[in-house]
Parts: structure tokens; sequence; C-alpha cells
């Protein structure tokens, strides 16, 4: 960023901040929060799932395409160093082969555009891709196969033979650290914070705790393996991907190949979830060059063990929180600062003190991120990056300083609710955390917990309670923009470059598209997932809804202005502003005088068409720089730890959310659910085998790298306060990485009240329970 | 993948026939071989479907029970006979793997199915002396929380990674095998090798043999047995440690037993120290205990897997307990 866009933007950020409330987009609360209508929050099933259920929707990797040719990729081993020699002769002369790409014969390419060092830049490092001999991790790819069967390109790649010309390497996070530190930079800005003396306010306060917490590297898992299916015609590229930023990676392949953002197509209407691994790797880009060297349309699909070693996942870190306390509970000190691996290609620190900017208040505080270089596999964004671990570590201080003042840990977060933002200042857009703890802990029954560890035992089992607090921001990225296109049979079309994973988020935004228009759902087309679409909606940070929210509502109003703009003198509506209707029972009507109606059809008879098309952009996100604007949730679990064998078995779990109004009440229980599952993986198993002599990922398999199996999952409840955010589109906050964050506290607390032992060190396997 | 041919054996004549003098496997359900051909680190020329093979699970007049090669492991766990008078079988059986590949595998292939060992498997990065004997081992100072702590030697220490072994030789299961030069018979404890200096080297074995069936003797009191197994997540993972156990009590003294550990050897281990450690003793924690120490007491732990050793005898313990219980309806002295 340059120095005139850094000033420029803390320009910005400060009037947002100064800015009277009615001036800020979210400044007047969305029409919807108080009207209401009964498809808000409506448990719609997802409507792409009899097409899913009948084989009908067509994934990246779905697409056969006339001539088409197979891909395979061969992989480096060694950390670091150059290629010494590439064989190729064996795999060239295999049967079917088509041809074989290296650094020798890839086309010339730039590195692809580094993840928020521009808008819509996607790539995950931005080291050159085939256009040199240098090594950067285990695991790099250095050829690829073009073969007419994927059997075949796959035998051919085993062919391949590789030396190398290996240099000294940095595989470990201690090694990293030995070598020194640097400040790690989120978006731009510094992590580091300070408010008072933290450490000498530590240091006076009667209570205090002070511990390090480790988490392990994580990869990606989605169900779908990541894929590209490509095609040239003449200049113009089209990708069939498996994408979470479809407009995103249009943009940076166009970079890559020197292209303007419009040849480059990118297609991606299905996805098999992304959890923030769907972005732009050396896959997508692989392809592409090999189908331009070829001349012919290729399919790329990583194997499960490609996706480890392409796509890169969750770094490691080690988080040292300290709090310091009064005995009535309120914090003097809290101290959240620590190390994480990265790379020197990447720019994600992984910001493990996020919560605790904004779900404390404290006399003082330090925060801060330390960044080790490692020569690994760039890390990247993964569900909930910051607040999964960070949350972990925090909260399960915050359960070792109840412990030990003797407080109920749930009285003592309350004791320490913030009444404005913690560390900003700013005030709270809607916050309803206290609200969140009282009916989740009525609920789970938190009053029959002892909170002396190893009180319950049935059998060799211990049995323990525990809780902790879920947190994640409200996000809205700049550039959604819509088409909307009604017509006079009162039917609406909206595109938009925006992705369904899975989520339900067509589902989601059909029921606001059909509330804000009156119009029931069967009239509603609400198609996304292709770059030409308009906007640049990332489907990451939890914050689609919220950006195609605003976006419909920029839409709308300009739909609205024109359907005015319509009426003549005879009209009910004639005369009236944009802010004074309401669209209901397929028309128009005056929010406060209902009766003074008139249809879509009625209206869009006056046009010679009989249909209206409009575009309509969102305004900027500055809402979230005037107010404190985050989720919260209370997490309970109750925990079985065998005495045995320290086999740990969760009986029960609930999630009591604030995220604002739920939209759809079966798709965001669902994503409550998923996070709070992938939570429980966080806790007791995920964790990539990453072999310290030599960077190599050493379980690169669904076998070998454990996720939760249906056994491993209780019953889990799920409750939300519904309290609409009057700063939100539709009051809604969005719902789909919160369910992974405070999950591992919740669970280590559990463990803990159960057999007695603090586990600071995830996942918490079995060996950490055993004597 | 590596080029093959295929071919379905019609019986057992055939199928050993199909497999002389060629570099010829035979293929049970395919759930391991497959993974291994795809991952080339089986390179046969040619595969012996054997799966039409005889799969009758047969009770004998000796009190023997026959099982065929081909059954699937779902066929024998679910076998009433099975259920009844071996059920650590039953329960060691659904203990492994999924339901979908339960029902798919084969005993023939279950018994030899190999290694888990994920420097096995990388054999684009890792050293090996199983799959490339003599280039070394790079588990021994690596990650090696699921490796052997007993049985294994400075050139391998991998694990088989079997359940349904594990109760088989608990019950003194014999294998019946057969190739072109004749049948033959072998106690599944003396099936598979330890690695010492030729870990590629897994089993005894002869070129082209073909498992045609399991035979598990009588055990009159193995109707009370189980097996315990104790893994990473409530379901489909491999063992970290398992447990069979039968144990015959008269008057507080221990008649016979038998004991088997699984995941901690290079082979399904039959705990032959701790049985002999037991026999004629009380029926006493305190015995059992002194008898886990007995078989643990050689153990070699590795960087990662120390905890094996508590762990095992732990679960030995608790699991001859509960056993010991259950027939006195709920105490143990
Ligand atoms: C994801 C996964 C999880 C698993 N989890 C477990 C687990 O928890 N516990 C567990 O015990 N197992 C587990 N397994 C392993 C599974 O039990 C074995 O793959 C299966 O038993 C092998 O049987 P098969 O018939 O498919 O053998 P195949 O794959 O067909 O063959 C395996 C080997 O046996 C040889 N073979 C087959 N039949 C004969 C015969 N009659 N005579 C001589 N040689 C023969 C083949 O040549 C080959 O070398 C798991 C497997 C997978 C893929
Ligand atoms: S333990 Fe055995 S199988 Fe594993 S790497 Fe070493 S030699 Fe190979």
């Amino acid at each position: 960023m340059s120095i005139v866009q850094k000033i420029g933007q803390t320009v910005m950020k400060k009037a947002a901040e100064l800015a009277p409330d009615a001036w800020l987009p979210g400044g007047k609360p969305d029409p919807l929060i108080e009207h209401r209508p009964a498809l808000i929050g409506a448990p719609e099933s997802r409507l792409d799932g009899p097409q899913k259920v009948r084989g009908e929707a067509r994934f990246a990797a779905e697409y056969a395409l006339d001539g088409m040719v197979y891909a395979a990729l061969f992989y480096s081993n060694v950390p670091k160093g150059r290629i010494a020699s590439i064989d190729t002769s064996a795999a060239e002369a295999s049967p079917g082969v088509v041809l074989v790409m290296t650094h020798r014969n890839a086309p010339p390419m730039k590195p692809m555009p580094l993840f928020m060092t521009q808008p819509k830049a996607t790539g995950g490092n931005d080291l050159p891709i085939f256009q040199d001999d240098e090594i950067h991790w285990n695991g790099q790819p250095i050829a690829l196969v073009l073969a007419q069967t994927q059997e075949q390109a796959d035998y051919a790649s085993s062919l391949i033979l590789a030396t190398y010309l290996a240099e000294p390497s940095v595989t470990s996070l201690s090694a990293a650290k030995a070598k020194g530190t640097t400040p790690g930079l989120f978006q731009g800005e510094p992590l580091k914070l300070e408010i008072g003396d933290a450490e000498a306010a530590l240091l006076a306060a009667p209570h205090r705790v002070d511990s390090v917490y480790r988490t392990p590297r994580h990869n990606h898992n989605a169900i779908e393996l990541h894929a590209a299916t490509v095609f040239w015609s003449d200049d113009e590229l089209t990708v069939h991907d498996a994408s979470q930023g479809v407009a995103h990676t249009a943009w940076s392949i166009a970079q890559v190949f020197d292209l303007k953002e419009e040849q480059v197509h990118v297609k991606s209407p299905f996805v098999g979830g992304g959890f923030g691994g769907k972005t732009l790797w050396a896959h997508q880009i692989l392809a592409a060059a090999a189908s331009k060297l070829a001349g012919l349309p290729v399919r790329l699909v990583l194997s499960r063990e490609g996706v480890y070693r392409v796509v890169g996942g969750r770094t490691t870190t080690e988080q040292r929180v300290a709090l310091g306390a009064q005995s009535d509970g309120t914090f003097d000190a809290l101290i959240h600062t620590g190390f994480v691996a990265m790379t020197a290609h990447n720019a994600l620190p992984e910001p493990f003190i996020l919560p605790a900017r904004c779900t404390y208040a404290a006399g003082s505080f330090k925060l801060d991120v330390e960044v080790a270089t490692v020569d690994m596999l760039a890390n990247t964004f993964m569900r909930a990056p910051g607040e999964s671990v960070g949350s972990f570590a925090l909260e399960s201080a915050v359960d070792e300083l109840a412990e030990q003042i003797g407080i109920d840990p749930i009285e003592l977060r309350i004791r320490n609710e913030p009444e404005k933002d913690p560390t900003t200042g700013r005030p709270h857009s809607s916050r309803n955390l206290v609200e969140a703890y009282r009916s989740g802990a009525e609920k789970f029954g938190w009053g029959e917990r002892n909170s002396a560890p190893r009180s319950r035992q049935e059998g060799e089992w211990l049995v323990g309670m525990g809780c902790a607090t879920a947190t994640y921001p409200y996000h809205r990225m700049p550039g959604g923009a819509a088409r909307m296109t009604l017509s006079k049979d009162g039917r609406v079309h909206v595109e938009i470059a925006a992705h369904e994973m899975g989520m339900g988020t067509s589902t989601a935004q059909t029921q606001v598209i059909a509330a804000r228009l009156g119009l029931p759902m069967d009239h509603v087309t609400f198609a996304y997932g292709e770059s030409s679409m308009p906007g640049m909606v990332l489907a990451g940070g939890s914050q689609q809804t919220a950006s195609i929210g605003s976006t419909i509502i920029a839409a709308n109003r300009a739909l609205v202005t024109e359907l005015l703009k319509l009426t003549s003198h005879d009209s009910p509506l004639h005369g009236l502003d944009p802010d004074d209707v309401i669209g209901r029972d397929g028309g128009l009507c005056k929010i406060d005088e209902p009766e003074r109606f008139e249809s879509y059809a009625t209206l869009l008879g006056r046009t010679e068409t009989g249909e209206l098309t409009v575009e309509a952009s969102a305004p900027p996100p500055l809402e979230a720089q005037h107010w404190s604007m985050h989720s919260f949730g209370a997490m309970f679990c109750e925990v079985r730890v065998n005495s045995v064998t320290g086999e740990v078995r969760i009986s029960r779990f609930l999630g009591s959310f604030d995220c604002g109004r739920i939209i759809n009440a079966k798709t965001a229980a669902s994503q409550f659910q998923g996070g709070i599952i992938m939570g429980i993986g966080l806790a007791l198993m995920e964790e990539t085998q990453f072999d310290e002599r030599n960077g190599r990922i050493m379980n690169p398999s669904l076998a070998e790298y454990h996720v939760p199996v249906h056994m491993d999952v209780p019953e889990i409840d799920i409750l939300w306060t519904d309290i609409p955010d009057p700063h939100a589109p539709m009051g809604a906050r969005g719902v789909g990485e919160i369910g992974i964050t405070g999950t591992a506290a919740a669970i280590a607390n559990a463990i803990y009240n159960a057999c007695g032992k603090r586990v600071r060190d995830l996942p918490i396997t079995l060996d950490k329970l055993i004597d | 993948m590596n080029p093959f041919t295929y071919a379905r054996a019609a019986d057992v004549d055939d199928a050993v026939q199909l497999a002389a003098g060629s570099q010829a496997k035979y293929l049970g359900g395919g759930t391991n071989l497959v993974d291994l051909l795809r991952e080339t680190l089986e390179r046969p020329t040619a595969l012996v479907d054997v799966t039409g093979l005889p799969s009758a699970i047969e009770e004998r007049s000796d009190g023997s029970l026959l099982i065929g090669a081909a059954a699937t492991n779902t066929a024998v766990a679910e076998h009433h006979s099975v259920r009844t008078r071996f059920p650590m079988l039953t329960r060691a059986i659904s203990a492994g793997a999924s339901a979908q590949i339960r029902n798919m595998a084969t005993v023939g292939g279950n018994i030899l199915q190999r290694t888990r060992c994920n420097y096995f498997y990388d054999h684009a990065g890792s050293r090996c002396n199983k799959r490339s004997p003599g280039q070394g081992c790079d588990a021994i100072e690596g990650a090696n929380r699921n490796h052997a702590i007993l049985g294994g030697s400075p050139s391998c220490v991998a694990t088989h990674p079997s359940d349904m072994c594990v109760a088989l030789v608990a019950l003194g299961a014999v294998v019946h095998l057969q190739s072109t030069r004749g049948t033959r018979t072998l106690p599944l404890t003396d099936l598979h090798r330890l690695p010492e200096t030729s870990p590629d080297q897994e089993t005894f074995l002869k070129p082209g043999e073909l498992i045609t069936a399991v035979e598990i003797p009588a055990l009159p009191f193995a109707s009370d047995s189980t097996y315990r197994k104790v893994r990473d997540r409530a379901s489909y993972a491999f063992a970290l440690i398992s447990v069979a156990a039968a144990i015959d009590v008269k008057d507080d003294i221990i008649q016979d037993v038998r004991l088997a550990f699984g995941g901690v050897a290079p082979k399904p281990w039959r705990a032959w120290n701790a049985e002999a450690a037991l026999k004629g003793k009380p029926a006493t924690l305190e015995n059992f205990c002194v008898a886990a120490e007995a078989e643990l007491s050689d153990a070699s732990p590795l960087r990662d897997n120390g905890f094996k050793v508590a762990l095992t005898n732990r679960t030995m313990v608790a699991v001859l307990d509960a056993l010991v219980r259950e027939k006195n309806g709920g105490s143990n002295p």
C-alpha cells in the first residue's frame, strides 16, 4: 500500500468513527428489521438440495470438454534448494502422455497477486510458478504431466526423476524463533496493541494466571477436492473452478497471464466446502498454463495428498495468556502475546489476539503476534483464522482464573463485560452475550455443575462440564454489486458474483430478496458463482450475508426509485419517496398506509418491455468503523474422560449465539453445528504431522489426518437470541465461522472439570490425559 | 498404478496355478491392495482375484470353526457361532475400519494387510527399509506415535494394523495354506515375521502360497472373551493399542488365560509372558498388574509413543478385571 493510500485509509477510518450515525450505512435500520416478514427466519430447506441429491449439481471436476486431457503433478521432497536435474523422458514416453511441463517449458507467468495486497488479489503466495529451479517448500509442485486419462497421467508422473541441490532450511517454529521474529501485520495494520502497563498491572494483581498454549498446524479437508477444468479460446480463458471468490480469482489469474480481467471467466456455481481454502493456488495457474501449452482443454484435480502439498492450511501458534484480576474478578491486566510460523511469501500471521481485543473490559492490555519465518507451504485462512485458536487460549485462561479466584466462570465473564469496545472505545452496535449465557446455562443445566474437578464419575468415566465464549466480528467487504431484473409477471432475477459452498447462501438470500420485494420465494431466482456477474463478494469472513444483503438493499432502492418514476398522478404511490414504500404482496405500498398499494404488474405495465433492470453497488462498509460490531456465543460442553485410557467423549454440547437476526433457522443451525463439529476436531484430533526435520507433511490423507466421525459428535443444541443488530443489513451479522470459536476451550475446560488435567496443547489426545 | 493383468480364480487349484511363476498378487476385497497399487508401493504384474473361493464358516465336530479365507470381515463378525463362542473376534472385527470396508474386506486380505506407517506410504519423500531395503528408516527418529514398542528392530518399528488378527492369535487360530507344491498349516502366531534386519520380509509364507482358510480351535472359556481397542477418535481409526482377552477362573484361581495386543508390535502380539505369569495364580488386580509388567518390561518406546506402555498395561488390567467381575456378577476380590 502506498503512503497516500494509507493516509487516505486512516482519514476515512477517523471520519467514519466521528460521523453522525445517520450518515453511515446501517445508520437507519433496515426496514426488514422492524417489518419482519414471515420469510425472515423461516427454516426453508436448501433450494439446491434436490439438485445435489440427484447428482445434477455440477462441480469443477465434473465438466467434460471435447478433447480434454488430464493433469497430474509431481512434487519436490526437499524444503529448500534448487532442482539439480529433472528427468521427464520416461514420463514423456509413457502411453497417453501429451506433454510434461516443468520450469524449462512453462509459458512466462507472473506470480499470483498475494491475498490482501490489492482488493481482488487472492493468491495464496506470490512465488514464481514453474519459472525457475528454486524450491521453497517440501511438496512444491515442480512438474505437470498431461495425458489422455487420469490414470495415464498419474502413472507417468510416477516415472519422473528429480535431484536437488538442497540448501539449509528452517523447518520448525523453535528454530525459526531462534533466528529472530518480526511483528505481525494483519490487513496492513500491526497486531500489536498496548493500553496501559499490563505487565506491571499483572504483577500487582492479587490473582493472576500466566501460561503458554500451543496449537498445531491444520490442513483444509473440504470433501470436494480442489479442481479446475480449463480451456482457452483465442485469448479468453475459462476456468470451471471450486472457488470462494470468482471475481477475485478472475482478476488474479488475469494478472498472472497478462490479460484483461474480462478475458478470464471463472465459473463456480457449486463448491463442496471452502472454509478459506478454495481461493487461488498454483493448481488453477498450472492447469491454465498447461492448457495453453498443449492447446487442449485440461482438467486438474488435486489428489487428497495434492491438497496438502499445494493448498495452505492453518499455521501453528504458541500463545501466552496472562490475566491479572482483583478478588471480585475484574481484570486489571489482559496479556495475549506469542508466536506464529509463517513464510516469507504470504501475509497471514494467524491473528490469535483478535478475541482479546473485544471480549473483555480490562484495566490494561498487551496484545501482540510475532512472526517466525519457516520454509513451508504458505499458511492461509481457515475457518475463523485467529479466533478459533486464539479463543482456545484466552478462554482456557479465563477458566483457570475463575477456579483460582473461586468464582463461577460465567459470573467471572459477566463481571468483565465491557460497556463499549474495550480497545477501540467504539459503541457496541448490539451486544447480548450475557443474555446468551443466561439462556444457554439454563437450557444446558449449568447449575448442576460441581466446580471441583473429579467430582462426578460413572463407571470408568469421569464427567465434567465447561463453558467458553465464542466470538467473531461482523465483516462487510467493499465491492458488493448486483443486477436485478423485475418483470411484469412479478418475477425477479438477481445476479451477483457470490458463492454457494453448501452453507445455504442461495436459499437464505432468495428468502431475503422475496421478503424485501414482497414476492413468494418461487418468483425469485438468485444467480451467482460467475465472475462475469456484478460484484466482488468473497465468501469469507462470514460476510456474504451482510455483503449480499446490503447490495440487495441498494439494488432494491434503485429499482423502487425507477418504479416510482413510472407512477402517474392517478397512482396511489405517486409522489412517494423510495424510503416511504415497502415491497408487499407482489407490489409496493406506503409503509404507514398499506392500502396505498400498486402491484408490480401494474407498475411495469407502464413500460414498453414489461421489465426493468437495475444495477447497483453497496455503500462502502463504514459501519464497522463506527460501531463495534461483533457476534458472540456461549458454548457449553459436557465431556467424559476415561480414567483408564484417557479417551475423551463429548456427551453434550450447546451453543447459544448472539449473531443478530437469523435469516434461515435451518441453514443457520447447520452452520453453527458444523462450526462446532470442526471445533471438536480442533480440540481433540486435528493435527498436520509436520516433520520438523525436513518440513514434510506426513499424514496427507483422511485415514491419518483425523476429523470427527459421527460417533465423536453428540447431539448439538443450538439457541440464538435473534436480537437484530440495528446497524447490519436485515439485522444479521453472519453465522459461518463463530461456531468453531470457543468450542475447543469449552471442551478443554470441561475436561479439566472432569479429570483435573489442564491441557494447554492441542489437540487433547489421550496420551496427554493418562499419567 | 503400474499395468497388470487380472484373472478371477475359479477354485483354489486354479488360483495357485494362475499365481505361479509370475509377480502375481492375490486380490481379496482390495481395500488395502488397491490403495497400495495406486501408491505404486505394490507393483504386481498380475492380480488373481480370490473372492470367489470358499467363504463358508463351518462348525466342525471337534468344536473348531473353519472359516474360508474369502469370507468377508462382516460375515465373520456377524456369524452366530463367532458371536456366541468367540465374541472377542466379533468385537475386534467390528472395531476396525468402517462398515463399507468390512463388507469388502476378506479374512485372507485382513491377515496380509500392510502397515500404516506414514513413512512407508511416503515413497516420494521418505526413507523406508520395508519399501526399499537398506535405505534407512525415517520413522525411528521421526513422528512415531503410532509405532511399535515391542518387537521392533533398529531397521523398522512399524506396527501390524489389524484388529481381527489380534483376536485370532489370542484364540490360537491356525492358517491353512496351499500352493502348487501342496498344502500345509501354520499357527497364525508364526505367520508374521518380526522385522529384524529385513523388514521387507513380512511373513513366513512361501512364494505363491494362498491362504485358503483359518481354523479356530475349540476354546470353551472364550465365550466370555472380549476385545478393547483404544484409539484417537470414537470410530474409524487404527488402534493405538488394543487388548484381546479371555480368562478361565475357578475358585478364584486362573486356570487358563489368553491375551494378545494390537497396535504395539510389527505383528499381532500374543502376550505369552503375561499369560504364563497368570496361570495358576489368584485372579487379583495385583496379579494382573504383575502380568502386564511381565509382558511390557521389554518394551522399547520411541520419541512419541512412550504412552503406549502405560496404556497397554492399564487397558489389559482393566479388561481382565472387567471379565472377572462379569463372571462373578460384579465383584472381584
Ligand atoms: C480407511 C481404512 C481404515 C481401516 N481401518 C482398519 C482398522 O481400524 N482395523 C483394521 O484391522 N483394519 C483396518 N483397515 C484395513 C482393512 O481391514 C484391510 O484393508 C482389509 O482387511 C484387507 O482385506 P482385503 O480383502 O480388502 O485385502 P486386499 O486389499 O485384497 O489384500 C491385502 C493383501 O492380502 C493378500 N491376500 C488377499 N487374500 C489373500 C489370500 N487368500 N491368500 C493370500 N494372500 C491374500 C493380497 O495379495 C494383499 O497383499 C482399514 C482400511 C482402510 C482403507
Ligand atoms: S518403521 Fe518400518 S515401515 Fe516405517 S519407515 Fe521405518 S522401515 Fe519403513
